[in-house]
Protein backbone atom coordinates (compact mmCIF):
# COMPACT_ATOMS: atom_id res chain seq x y z
CA UNK A 1 0.00 0.00 0.00
CA UNK A 2 1.36 3.39 -0.84
CA UNK A 3 0.49 6.75 0.66
CA UNK A 4 0.22 9.62 -1.82
CA UNK A 5 0.78 13.27 -1.02
CA UNK A 6 -2.92 14.03 -0.64
CA UNK A 7 -3.35 11.23 1.87
CA UNK A 8 -0.28 12.41 3.79
CA UNK A 9 -1.72 15.93 3.91
CA UNK A 10 -5.06 14.62 5.15
CA UNK A 11 -3.53 12.40 7.81
CA UNK A 12 -1.41 15.30 9.05
CA UNK A 13 -4.49 17.50 9.27
CA UNK A 14 -6.54 14.86 11.07
CA UNK A 15 -3.71 14.51 13.61
CA UNK A 16 -3.46 18.33 13.85
CA UNK A 17 0.24 18.21 12.90
CA UNK A 18 1.45 21.16 10.85
CA UNK A 19 3.46 19.81 7.91
CA UNK A 20 4.92 22.19 5.35
CA UNK A 21 3.85 21.48 1.77
CA UNK A 22 7.45 20.82 0.68
CA UNK A 23 7.85 18.16 3.40
CA UNK A 24 4.83 16.14 2.25
CA UNK A 25 6.51 14.09 -0.52
CA UNK A 26 9.21 12.84 1.84
CA UNK A 27 6.63 12.12 4.54
CA UNK A 28 4.41 10.23 2.10
CA UNK A 29 7.41 8.16 1.06
CA UNK A 30 8.29 7.29 4.66
CA UNK A 31 4.73 6.34 5.53
CA UNK A 32 4.56 4.13 2.43
CA UNK A 33 7.81 2.47 3.48
CA UNK A 34 6.43 1.71 6.94
CA UNK A 35 3.24 0.23 5.53
CA UNK A 36 5.13 -1.88 2.98
CA UNK A 37 7.33 -3.21 5.77
CA UNK A 38 4.27 -4.10 7.85
CA UNK A 39 2.66 -5.77 4.89
CA UNK A 40 5.11 -8.65 5.25
CA UNK A 41 2.82 -9.81 8.07
CA UNK A 42 0.16 -10.57 5.46
CA UNK A 43 2.31 -13.45 4.27
CA UNK A 44 1.61 -15.37 7.49
CA UNK A 45 -1.48 -17.57 7.44
CA UNK A 46 -3.44 -16.78 10.61
CA UNK A 47 -6.65 -18.63 9.76
CA UNK A 48 -8.27 -19.81 12.97
CA UNK A 49 -5.70 -18.11 15.22
CA UNK A 50 -7.15 -16.01 18.02
CA UNK A 51 -5.61 -12.53 18.20
CA UNK A 52 -3.03 -12.42 21.00
CA UNK A 53 -3.73 -9.45 23.22
CA UNK A 54 -1.16 -10.10 25.93
CA UNK A 55 2.06 -12.09 26.30
CA UNK A 56 1.03 -13.26 29.75
CA UNK A 57 -2.37 -14.74 30.53
CA UNK A 58 -4.04 -11.72 32.07
CA UNK A 59 -7.58 -10.66 32.69
CA UNK A 60 -8.68 -7.05 32.25
CA UNK A 61 -8.19 -5.39 35.62
CA UNK A 62 -11.39 -4.03 37.17
CA UNK A 63 -12.19 -1.43 39.79
CA UNK A 64 -15.10 -1.25 42.22
CA UNK A 65 -17.74 1.48 41.76
CA UNK A 66 -16.35 3.68 44.51
CA UNK A 67 -15.33 7.33 44.31
CA UNK A 68 -11.61 7.35 45.08
CA UNK A 69 -10.32 10.20 42.97
CA UNK A 70 -10.93 13.80 41.89
CA UNK A 71 -11.48 16.85 44.05
CA UNK A 72 -8.38 18.71 42.90
CA UNK A 73 -9.50 21.17 40.21
CA UNK A 74 -6.46 23.39 40.82
CA UNK A 75 -4.15 20.53 39.86
CA UNK A 76 -6.25 19.68 36.80
CA UNK A 77 -6.04 23.29 35.65
CA UNK A 78 -2.42 23.90 36.64
CA UNK A 79 -1.03 23.28 33.13
CA UNK A 80 -3.83 25.03 31.27
CA UNK A 81 -2.65 27.92 29.06
CA UNK A 82 -5.72 29.81 30.24
CA UNK A 83 -8.22 29.05 32.98
CA UNK A 84 -10.99 31.19 34.40
CA UNK A 85 -13.42 30.61 37.22
CA UNK A 86 -12.51 26.96 37.44
CA UNK A 87 -12.90 26.31 33.70
CA UNK A 88 -10.41 25.74 30.93
CA UNK A 89 -10.71 28.81 28.71
CA UNK A 90 -10.22 28.11 25.00
CA UNK A 91 -10.78 30.09 21.80
CA UNK A 92 -14.50 30.19 20.98
CA UNK A 93 -15.74 26.92 19.49
CA UNK A 94 -19.40 27.17 18.68
CA UNK A 95 -21.46 25.16 16.24
CA UNK B 1 -49.89 -9.17 26.04
CA UNK B 2 -46.32 -10.41 26.42
CA UNK B 3 -46.79 -12.12 23.12
CA UNK B 4 -46.06 -9.28 20.76
CA UNK B 5 -47.72 -11.20 17.95
CA UNK B 6 -50.98 -10.28 19.66
CA UNK B 7 -50.21 -6.67 18.83
CA UNK B 8 -51.11 -5.00 15.60
CA UNK B 9 -48.36 -2.86 14.06
CA UNK B 10 -49.26 0.83 13.70
CA UNK B 11 -49.68 2.37 10.26
CA UNK B 12 -46.59 4.25 9.09
CA UNK B 13 -46.92 8.02 9.01
CA UNK B 14 -47.59 9.33 5.51
CA UNK B 15 -46.64 12.88 4.55
CA UNK B 16 -48.23 14.33 1.44
CA UNK B 17 -45.61 16.16 -0.61
CA UNK B 18 -46.42 18.55 -3.45
CA UNK B 19 -46.32 15.68 -5.95
CA UNK B 20 -46.67 12.41 -4.06
CA UNK B 21 -47.08 10.65 -0.74
CA UNK B 22 -44.00 9.85 1.30
CA UNK B 23 -43.18 7.59 4.25
CA UNK B 24 -40.51 8.00 6.90
CA UNK B 25 -37.81 5.58 7.97
CA UNK B 26 -36.23 6.34 11.33
CA UNK B 27 -33.48 4.80 13.43
CA UNK B 28 -32.27 6.08 16.79
CA UNK B 29 -29.02 6.08 18.70
CA UNK B 30 -29.76 6.77 22.34
CA UNK B 31 -26.95 7.78 24.68
CA UNK B 32 -27.90 6.79 28.20
CA UNK B 33 -25.67 7.74 31.09
CA UNK B 34 -24.97 4.68 33.22
CA UNK B 35 -26.19 5.14 36.79
CA UNK B 36 -22.98 4.64 38.79
CA UNK B 37 -20.99 6.36 41.53
CA UNK B 38 -17.68 6.54 39.70
CA UNK B 39 -16.68 7.01 36.06
CA UNK B 40 -16.12 4.24 33.51
CA UNK B 41 -12.33 4.22 33.73
CA UNK B 42 -11.49 6.38 36.76
CA UNK B 43 -12.43 6.78 40.42
CA UNK B 44 -13.82 10.30 39.96
CA UNK B 45 -17.43 11.00 40.94
CA UNK B 46 -20.30 11.20 38.44
CA UNK B 47 -22.37 13.62 40.55
CA UNK B 48 -24.16 16.24 38.46
CA UNK B 49 -23.74 19.92 39.19
CA UNK B 50 -20.42 19.83 41.07
CA UNK B 51 -17.96 22.75 40.93
CA UNK B 52 -16.26 22.83 37.50
CA UNK B 53 -13.38 20.40 37.05
CA UNK B 54 -13.71 19.05 40.59
CA UNK B 55 -14.98 15.58 39.54
CA UNK B 56 -11.91 14.98 37.41
CA UNK B 57 -9.12 12.45 37.94
CA UNK B 58 -5.81 12.66 36.09
CA UNK B 59 -7.02 9.79 33.88
CA UNK B 60 -10.01 11.87 32.77
CA UNK B 61 -7.80 14.87 32.08
CA UNK B 62 -5.59 12.58 29.95
CA UNK B 63 -2.45 13.38 31.88
CA UNK B 64 0.53 11.51 30.38
CA UNK B 65 1.13 8.05 31.80
CA UNK B 66 -2.33 7.59 33.28
CA UNK B 67 -4.07 4.31 32.47
CA UNK B 68 -7.79 3.50 32.39
CA UNK B 69 -9.11 0.81 34.79
CA UNK B 70 -12.67 -0.32 34.06
CA UNK B 71 -15.48 0.10 36.59
CA UNK B 72 -16.99 -3.39 36.90
CA UNK B 73 -20.37 -2.05 38.01
CA UNK B 74 -20.73 -0.08 34.75
CA UNK B 75 -20.18 -3.36 32.90
CA UNK B 76 -22.87 -5.01 35.04
CA UNK B 77 -25.24 -2.13 34.27
CA UNK B 78 -24.73 -2.60 30.52
CA UNK B 79 -25.36 -6.34 30.88
CA UNK B 80 -28.48 -5.67 32.94
CA UNK B 81 -29.72 -3.29 30.27
CA UNK B 82 -29.05 -5.88 27.58
CA UNK B 83 -30.99 -8.51 29.52
CA UNK B 84 -33.84 -6.02 29.95
CA UNK B 85 -34.00 -5.59 26.17
CA UNK B 86 -33.95 -9.38 25.67
CA UNK B 87 -30.63 -8.97 23.92
CA UNK B 88 -27.67 -11.19 23.34
CA UNK B 89 -24.86 -10.65 25.87
CA UNK B 90 -21.37 -10.94 24.41
CA UNK B 91 -19.05 -12.64 26.88
CA UNK B 92 -16.10 -11.14 25.04
CA UNK B 93 -16.12 -7.51 23.97
CA UNK B 94 -13.35 -5.01 23.35
CA UNK B 95 -12.62 -1.29 23.44
CA UNK B 96 -11.55 0.88 20.54
CA UNK B 97 -10.36 4.44 20.22
CA UNK B 98 -12.47 6.86 18.22
CA UNK B 99 -10.14 9.69 17.31
CA UNK B 100 -11.17 13.32 16.94
CA UNK B 101 -10.20 16.72 18.28
CA UNK B 102 -12.48 18.88 20.35
CA UNK B 103 -11.71 21.05 23.39
CA UNK B 104 -13.93 18.96 25.68
CA UNK B 105 -12.09 15.73 24.78
CA UNK B 106 -8.65 15.94 26.40
CA UNK B 107 -7.54 12.45 25.29
CA UNK B 108 -8.07 13.30 21.64
CA UNK B 109 -10.07 10.08 21.41
CA UNK B 110 -13.14 8.54 22.97
CA UNK B 111 -12.84 4.98 24.26
CA UNK B 112 -15.78 3.13 22.71
CA UNK B 113 -16.70 -0.31 21.39
CA UNK B 114 -16.99 -0.26 17.60
CA UNK B 115 -16.00 -3.76 16.57
CA UNK B 116 -17.04 -5.89 19.55
CA UNK B 117 -19.90 -4.35 21.58
CA UNK B 118 -20.88 -5.89 24.92
CA UNK B 119 -24.54 -6.32 23.91
CA UNK B 120 -25.90 -7.60 20.60
CA UNK B 121 -29.39 -7.83 19.13
CA UNK B 122 -32.49 -7.25 21.24
CA UNK B 123 -35.89 -5.61 20.94
CA UNK B 124 -38.31 -3.12 22.45
CA UNK B 125 -42.08 -3.32 22.14
CA UNK B 126 -43.28 0.27 21.73
CA UNK B 127 -46.92 0.69 22.74
CA UNK B 128 -48.88 3.02 20.46
CA UNK B 129 -52.33 2.55 22.02
CA UNK B 130 -54.41 -0.41 23.23
CA UNK B 131 -53.58 -3.43 21.09
CA UNK B 132 -51.23 -1.50 18.83
CA UNK B 133 -47.46 -1.65 19.19
CA UNK B 134 -44.30 -1.43 17.12
CA UNK B 135 -41.58 -4.00 17.63
CA UNK B 136 -38.31 -2.10 17.27
CA UNK B 137 -35.19 -4.21 16.94
CA UNK B 138 -32.07 -3.20 18.85
CA UNK B 139 -28.88 -3.64 16.86
CA UNK B 140 -26.37 -3.28 19.69
CA UNK B 141 -25.44 -1.57 22.94
CA UNK B 142 -21.89 -0.50 23.57
CA UNK B 143 -20.10 1.14 26.47
CA UNK B 144 -18.21 4.37 25.92
CA UNK B 145 -16.92 7.51 27.61
CA UNK B 146 -18.87 10.72 27.70
CA UNK B 147 -17.13 13.97 26.70
CA UNK B 148 -16.80 17.13 28.79
CA UNK B 149 -19.01 20.16 28.54
CA UNK B 150 -18.29 23.39 26.68
CA UNK B 151 -20.00 26.59 27.75
CA UNK B 152 -20.18 29.28 25.11
CA UNK B 153 -22.13 32.07 26.74
CA UNK B 154 -19.85 33.16 29.56
CA UNK B 155 -17.45 35.18 27.40
CA UNK B 156 -17.78 36.76 23.94
CA UNK B 157 -14.47 35.40 22.66
CA UNK B 158 -13.83 32.26 24.68
CA UNK B 159 -15.45 28.91 25.32
CA UNK B 160 -15.21 27.51 28.83
CA UNK B 161 -14.60 23.80 29.33
CA UNK B 162 -15.66 21.68 32.31
CA UNK B 163 -14.35 18.10 32.37
CA UNK B 164 -16.66 16.83 35.14
CA UNK B 165 -18.64 14.75 32.65
CA UNK B 166 -15.51 13.56 30.83
CA UNK B 167 -15.21 9.80 31.17
CA UNK B 168 -18.63 9.17 32.69
CA UNK B 169 -19.96 5.85 31.35
CA UNK B 170 -22.51 5.94 28.56
CA UNK B 171 -24.48 3.17 26.93
CA UNK B 172 -25.10 3.83 23.28
CA UNK B 173 -28.26 1.94 22.37
CA UNK B 174 -28.66 1.61 18.60
CA UNK B 175 -31.98 0.70 17.00
CA UNK B 176 -32.64 -0.73 13.56
CA UNK B 177 -34.52 1.57 11.16
CA UNK B 178 -37.84 0.11 12.32
CA UNK B 179 -39.51 3.35 13.43
CA UNK B 180 -42.04 4.84 11.00
CA UNK B 181 -43.09 8.23 12.35
CA UNK B 182 -42.27 11.10 14.74
CA UNK B 183 -44.76 9.89 17.37
CA UNK B 184 -43.29 6.38 17.23
CA UNK B 185 -39.80 7.82 17.71
CA UNK B 186 -40.88 9.71 20.83
CA UNK B 187 -42.77 6.66 22.11
CA UNK B 188 -39.67 4.54 21.52
CA UNK B 189 -37.53 6.89 23.59
CA UNK B 190 -40.21 6.99 26.29
CA UNK B 191 -40.41 3.18 26.43
CA UNK B 192 -36.64 2.78 26.48
CA UNK B 193 -36.41 5.39 29.23
CA UNK B 194 -39.09 3.55 31.21
CA UNK B 195 -37.23 0.24 30.93
CA UNK B 196 -33.90 1.84 31.94
CA UNK B 197 -35.57 3.41 34.97
CA UNK B 198 -37.16 0.10 35.97
CA UNK B 199 -33.74 -1.54 35.64
CA UNK B 200 -32.02 1.27 37.54
CA UNK B 201 -29.29 1.45 34.91
CA UNK B 202 -29.94 5.09 33.89
CA UNK B 203 -31.95 7.75 35.72
CA UNK B 204 -33.43 8.91 32.41
CA UNK B 205 -33.07 12.60 33.29
CA UNK B 206 -33.28 14.20 29.85
CA UNK B 207 -33.02 17.75 31.14
CA UNK B 208 -29.55 17.08 32.56
CA UNK B 209 -28.58 15.33 29.34
CA UNK B 210 -28.41 11.90 31.01
CA UNK B 211 -30.54 10.55 28.15
CA UNK B 212 -30.12 12.09 24.71
CA UNK B 213 -30.40 10.83 21.20
CA UNK B 214 -29.28 11.08 17.60
CA UNK B 215 -32.00 10.45 15.04
CA UNK B 216 -31.44 9.07 11.54
CA UNK B 217 -34.20 10.10 9.16
CA UNK B 218 -34.85 9.26 5.53
CA UNK B 219 -37.94 9.35 3.31
CA UNK B 220 -39.19 6.86 0.73
CA UNK B 221 -42.26 6.22 -1.42
CA UNK B 222 -44.95 3.86 -0.05
CA UNK B 223 -43.93 0.25 -0.73
CA UNK B 224 -40.18 0.93 -0.78
CA UNK B 225 -39.78 0.08 2.90
CA UNK B 226 -41.41 -3.31 2.40
CA UNK B 227 -39.06 -4.00 -0.53
CA UNK B 228 -36.11 -3.17 1.74
CA UNK B 229 -37.51 -5.56 4.37
CA UNK B 230 -37.75 -8.36 1.80
CA UNK B 231 -34.37 -7.83 0.15
CA UNK B 232 -32.23 -6.09 2.78
CA UNK B 233 -31.15 -3.75 -0.01
CA UNK B 234 -30.79 -0.22 1.39
CA UNK B 235 -30.99 1.06 -2.20
CA UNK B 236 -34.77 0.95 -1.81
CA UNK B 237 -34.61 3.54 0.97
CA UNK B 238 -33.74 7.23 0.74
CA UNK B 239 -30.48 8.84 1.83
CA UNK B 240 -30.52 9.50 5.54
CA UNK B 241 -29.47 12.48 7.59
CA UNK B 242 -28.49 12.29 11.22
CA UNK B 243 -29.89 14.88 13.62
CA UNK B 244 -27.57 15.11 16.59
CA UNK B 245 -27.98 15.35 20.29
CA UNK B 246 -31.62 15.93 21.22
CA UNK B 247 -32.83 15.71 24.79
CA UNK B 248 -36.56 16.42 24.59
CA UNK B 249 -39.40 14.26 23.30
CA UNK B 250 -41.05 17.30 21.78
CA UNK B 251 -37.90 18.39 19.90
CA UNK B 252 -37.36 14.84 18.63
CA UNK B 253 -40.80 14.89 17.02
CA UNK B 254 -40.48 18.42 15.66
CA UNK B 255 -37.01 17.76 14.24
CA UNK B 256 -38.11 14.57 12.47
CA UNK B 257 -41.18 16.27 11.03
CA UNK B 258 -39.12 19.22 9.76
CA UNK B 259 -36.32 17.05 8.43
CA UNK B 260 -38.70 14.73 6.55
CA UNK B 261 -40.40 17.70 4.86
CA UNK B 262 -37.03 19.23 3.99
CA UNK B 263 -35.91 15.98 2.31
CA UNK B 264 -39.23 15.56 0.48
CA UNK B 265 -38.96 19.11 -0.90
CA UNK B 266 -35.41 18.42 -2.14
CA UNK B 267 -36.34 15.16 -3.85
CA UNK B 268 -39.55 16.51 -5.40
CA UNK B 269 -37.54 19.42 -6.73
CA UNK B 270 -35.32 16.96 -8.60
CA UNK B 271 -32.43 17.28 -6.16
CA UNK B 272 -30.64 14.66 -4.07
CA UNK B 273 -30.38 14.48 -0.30
CA UNK B 274 -26.80 14.67 0.92
CA UNK B 275 -25.92 12.31 3.76
CA UNK B 276 -24.79 14.58 6.56
CA UNK B 277 -24.99 15.44 10.23
CA UNK B 278 -27.52 18.10 11.16
CA UNK B 279 -28.47 20.03 14.26
CA UNK B 280 -32.01 20.91 15.34
CA UNK B 281 -32.57 24.52 16.35
CA UNK B 282 -35.65 24.56 18.59
CA UNK B 283 -35.94 28.37 18.45
CA UNK B 284 -36.21 28.42 14.67
CA UNK B 285 -37.87 25.00 14.44
CA UNK B 286 -35.47 23.81 11.73
CA UNK B 287 -32.47 21.58 11.20
CA UNK B 288 -29.21 22.85 9.78
CA UNK B 289 -26.03 21.25 8.54
CA UNK B 290 -23.10 20.80 10.94
CA UNK B 291 -20.40 21.25 8.34
CA UNK B 292 -17.59 21.01 10.87
CA UNK B 293 -18.58 17.42 11.60
CA UNK B 294 -18.06 16.23 8.05
CA UNK B 295 -14.33 15.78 8.03
CA UNK B 296 -14.32 14.70 11.65
CA UNK B 297 -16.23 11.61 10.51
CA UNK B 298 -12.86 10.07 9.70
CA UNK B 299 -12.46 8.68 13.20
CA UNK B 300 -9.60 6.24 12.44
CA UNK B 301 -10.86 3.67 14.95
CA UNK B 302 -8.34 1.17 16.27
CA UNK B 303 -8.29 -1.22 19.26
CA UNK B 304 -7.41 0.62 22.47
CA UNK B 305 -3.92 -0.59 23.43
CA UNK B 306 -4.49 0.36 27.08
CA UNK B 307 -7.27 -2.16 27.62
CA UNK B 308 -7.38 -5.93 27.31
CA UNK B 309 -10.55 -7.45 25.87
CA UNK B 310 -13.41 -7.45 28.36
CA UNK B 311 -14.19 -11.06 29.22
CA UNK B 312 -17.11 -11.88 31.46
CA UNK B 313 -18.38 -15.24 32.69
CA UNK B 314 -21.79 -16.71 31.91
CA UNK B 315 -22.29 -17.40 35.64
CA UNK B 316 -21.84 -13.68 36.36
CA UNK B 317 -24.39 -12.83 33.68
CA UNK B 318 -26.73 -15.45 35.18
CA UNK B 319 -26.41 -13.80 38.59
CA UNK B 320 -27.46 -10.48 37.09
CA UNK B 321 -30.33 -12.20 35.26
CA UNK B 322 -31.51 -13.71 38.55
CA UNK B 323 -31.75 -10.25 40.13
CA UNK B 324 -33.77 -8.64 37.33
CA UNK B 325 -36.86 -6.70 38.41
CA UNK B 326 -40.25 -7.22 36.81
CA UNK B 327 -40.24 -5.08 33.67
CA UNK B 328 -43.02 -2.74 32.46
CA UNK B 329 -44.51 -5.10 29.84
CA UNK B 330 -44.72 -7.97 32.32
CA UNK B 331 -46.06 -5.79 35.11
CA UNK B 332 -48.70 -4.30 32.83
CA UNK B 333 -49.74 -7.76 31.60
CA UNK B 334 -50.02 -8.97 35.19
CA UNK B 335 -52.14 -5.98 36.23
CA UNK B 336 -54.53 -6.75 33.36
CA UNK B 337 -54.71 -10.52 33.81
CA UNK B 338 -54.48 -10.86 37.60
CA UNK B 339 -56.14 -7.67 38.82
CA UNK B 340 -58.63 -7.19 36.00
CA UNK B 341 -57.47 -3.67 35.11
CA UNK B 342 -58.01 -2.14 31.68
CA UNK B 343 -54.91 -1.95 29.48
CA UNK B 344 -55.11 1.83 29.73
CA UNK B 345 -55.20 1.90 33.54
CA UNK B 346 -52.43 -0.70 33.72
CA UNK B 347 -50.37 1.50 31.40
CA UNK B 348 -50.89 4.57 33.58
CA UNK B 349 -49.99 2.69 36.76
CA UNK B 350 -46.84 1.10 35.32
CA UNK B 351 -45.49 4.23 33.59
CA UNK B 352 -43.21 4.89 36.55
CA UNK B 353 -41.98 2.08 38.74
CA UNK B 354 -42.58 4.18 41.91
CA UNK B 355 -46.26 4.53 40.96
CA UNK B 356 -46.58 0.81 40.31
CA UNK B 357 -44.98 0.00 43.67
CA UNK B 358 -47.34 2.39 45.48
CA UNK B 359 -50.35 0.90 43.71
CA UNK B 360 -49.33 -2.65 44.59
CA UNK B 361 -48.94 -1.68 48.23
CA UNK B 362 -52.47 -0.23 48.16
CA UNK B 363 -53.79 -3.46 46.63
CA UNK B 364 -52.01 -5.46 49.32
CA UNK B 365 -53.72 -3.33 51.98
CA UNK B 366 -57.26 -3.47 50.56
CA UNK B 367 -57.40 -6.59 48.40
CA UNK B 368 -59.21 -4.94 45.47
CA UNK B 369 -57.22 -4.14 42.33
CA UNK B 370 -59.91 -2.29 40.42
CA UNK B 371 -60.98 -0.06 43.32
CA UNK B 372 -57.34 0.58 44.16
CA UNK B 373 -56.65 1.54 40.52
CA UNK B 374 -59.55 4.01 40.52
CA UNK B 375 -58.48 5.61 43.75
CA UNK B 376 -54.78 5.80 42.92
CA UNK B 377 -55.34 7.17 39.41
CA UNK B 378 -58.25 9.52 40.03
CA UNK B 379 -57.97 10.68 43.62
CA UNK B 380 -54.32 10.27 44.52
CA UNK B 381 -52.62 11.18 41.20
CA UNK B 382 -55.07 14.04 40.68
CA UNK B 383 -54.37 15.44 44.11
CA UNK B 384 -50.59 14.94 43.86
CA UNK B 385 -50.56 16.74 40.53
CA UNK B 386 -52.65 19.59 41.86
CA UNK B 387 -50.30 20.12 44.78
CA UNK B 388 -47.14 19.55 42.73
CA UNK B 389 -46.05 16.53 44.80
CA UNK B 390 -44.09 13.49 43.64
CA UNK B 391 -45.46 10.11 44.61
CA UNK B 392 -42.60 9.76 47.08
CA UNK B 393 -43.88 12.84 48.97
CA UNK B 394 -47.49 11.68 49.11
CA UNK B 395 -48.99 12.62 52.50
CA UNK B 396 -51.27 9.57 52.19
CA UNK B 397 -49.43 6.29 52.54
CA UNK B 398 -50.38 3.13 50.64
CA UNK B 399 -51.54 1.60 53.95
CA UNK B 400 -53.84 4.58 54.62
CA UNK B 401 -55.30 4.60 51.12
CA UNK B 402 -55.72 0.82 51.29
CA UNK B 403 -57.50 1.33 54.64
CA UNK B 404 -59.95 3.82 53.11
CA UNK B 405 -60.72 1.44 50.24
CA UNK B 406 -61.15 -1.47 52.66
CA UNK B 407 -63.80 0.57 54.53
CA UNK B 408 -65.70 1.13 51.27
CA UNK B 409 -65.49 -2.56 50.45
CA UNK B 410 -66.75 -3.54 53.87
CA UNK B 411 -69.76 -1.25 53.40
CA UNK B 412 -68.70 0.89 56.36
CA UNK B 413 -68.54 4.10 54.33
CA UNK B 414 -69.95 5.24 51.00
CA UNK B 415 -67.80 6.40 48.11
CA UNK B 416 -68.79 9.97 48.87
CA UNK B 417 -67.83 9.78 52.53
CA UNK B 418 -64.61 8.07 51.43
CA UNK B 419 -63.65 11.24 49.56
CA UNK B 420 -64.16 13.28 52.72
CA UNK B 421 -62.14 10.71 54.62
CA UNK B 422 -59.36 10.92 51.99
CA UNK B 423 -59.31 14.68 52.52
CA UNK B 424 -58.97 14.26 56.29
CA UNK B 425 -56.19 11.67 55.96
CA UNK B 426 -54.42 13.89 53.38
CA UNK B 427 -54.41 16.97 55.63
CA UNK B 428 -54.39 15.49 59.13
CA UNK B 429 -53.07 11.95 58.75
CA UNK B 430 -54.22 9.14 61.01
CA UNK B 431 -55.73 5.68 60.72
CA UNK B 432 -58.80 5.74 58.44
CA UNK B 433 -60.80 3.19 60.45
CA UNK B 434 -60.15 5.07 63.70
CA UNK B 435 -61.17 8.39 62.11
CA UNK B 436 -64.44 6.90 60.82
CA UNK B 437 -65.18 5.52 64.27
CA UNK B 438 -64.26 8.68 66.16
CA UNK B 439 -66.14 11.07 63.91
CA UNK B 440 -69.24 9.00 63.38
CA UNK B 441 -68.77 8.71 59.63
CA UNK B 442 -70.00 5.15 59.44
CA UNK B 443 -72.62 4.46 56.85
CA UNK B 444 -76.13 3.83 58.15
CA UNK B 445 -77.09 0.32 57.14
CA UNK B 446 -79.74 0.01 59.81
CA UNK B 447 -82.75 -0.65 57.58
CA UNK B 448 -85.40 0.58 60.01
CA UNK B 449 -83.64 3.95 60.34
CA UNK B 450 -83.44 4.27 56.55
CA UNK B 451 -87.05 3.21 56.18
CA UNK B 452 -88.16 5.93 58.55
CA UNK B 453 -86.15 8.55 56.66
CA UNK B 454 -87.71 7.41 53.37
CA UNK B 455 -91.18 7.57 54.86
CA UNK B 456 -90.54 11.11 56.10
CA UNK B 457 -89.39 12.35 52.70
CA UNK B 458 -92.29 10.67 50.89
CA UNK B 459 -94.82 12.12 53.34
CA UNK B 460 -93.38 15.62 52.93
CA UNK B 461 -93.37 15.59 49.11
CA UNK B 462 -96.66 14.24 47.71
CA UNK B 463 -96.21 16.08 44.37
CA UNK B 464 -92.82 14.45 43.78
CA UNK B 465 -94.36 11.06 44.59
CA UNK B 466 -96.92 11.45 41.79
CA UNK B 467 -94.20 12.47 39.33
CA UNK B 468 -91.99 9.55 40.28
CA UNK B 469 -94.81 7.10 39.89
CA UNK B 470 -95.35 8.41 36.35
CA UNK B 471 -91.65 8.44 35.61
CA UNK B 472 -89.62 5.92 37.71
CA UNK B 473 -86.35 7.63 36.73
CA UNK B 474 -87.28 10.42 39.14
CA UNK B 475 -87.03 8.02 42.10
CA UNK B 476 -83.38 9.02 42.30
CA UNK B 477 -84.51 12.36 43.70
CA UNK B 478 -85.84 10.58 46.83
CA UNK B 479 -82.65 8.59 47.22
CA UNK B 480 -80.70 11.81 47.05
CA UNK B 481 -82.89 13.50 49.63
CA UNK B 482 -82.61 10.59 52.04
CA UNK B 483 -78.83 10.45 51.75
CA UNK B 484 -78.67 14.20 52.21
CA UNK B 485 -80.85 14.01 55.31
CA UNK B 486 -78.54 11.34 56.73
CA UNK B 487 -75.49 13.55 56.23
CA UNK B 488 -74.26 11.25 53.50
CA UNK B 489 -74.12 8.29 55.79
CA UNK B 490 -77.05 6.27 54.47
CA UNK B 491 -76.03 3.36 52.29
CA UNK B 492 -77.11 4.35 48.75
CA UNK B 493 -77.88 0.80 47.63
CA UNK B 494 -80.13 0.20 50.63
CA UNK B 495 -81.87 3.56 50.18
CA UNK B 496 -82.50 2.87 46.50
CA UNK B 497 -84.10 -0.43 47.26
CA UNK B 498 -86.35 0.94 50.00
CA UNK B 499 -87.38 3.99 47.93
CA UNK B 500 -88.38 1.72 45.03
CA UNK B 501 -90.37 -0.52 47.36
CA UNK B 502 -92.18 2.34 49.10
CA UNK B 503 -93.09 4.04 45.85
CA UNK B 504 -94.29 0.73 44.49
CA UNK B 505 -92.00 0.87 41.46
Amino acid sequence: MSIDIDTARKVAHLARIAVAEEDLPALAGELSGILTFMEQLNEVNVDGVEPMTSVTPMRLKRRADVVTDGGYPEKILSNAPDAREGFFAVPKVVE
Amino acid sequence: MLDHLAYKAPEPKVIAGAKADWELVIGLEVHAQVASNAKLFSGASTTFGAEPNSNVAFVDAAMPGMLPVINEFCVAQAVRTGLGLKAQINLTSAFDRKNYFYPDLPQGYQISQLYHPIVGEGEIIVDMGPGVARRVRIERIHLEQDAGKSIHDMDPNMSFVDLNRTGVALMEIVSRPDIRGPEEAAAYVAKLRQILRYLGTCDGNMQNGNLRCDVNVSVCRPGAYERWQETGDFGHLGTRCEIKNMNSMRFIQQAIEYEARRQIAIVEDGGTVVQETRLYDPDKGETRSMRSKEEAHDYRYFPCPDLLPLEIEQAWVDDIAASMPELPDEKKARFVSDLGLSEYDAGVLTAEVENADFFEAVVAACGDGKLAANWVINELFGRLKKEGHEIGDSPVTPAQLGGIIALIKAGDISGKIAKDLFEIVWTEGGDPAAIVEARGMKQVTDLSAIEKAVDDIIAANPAQVEKAKANPKLAGWFTGQVIKASGGKANPAAVNEIVAKKLGL
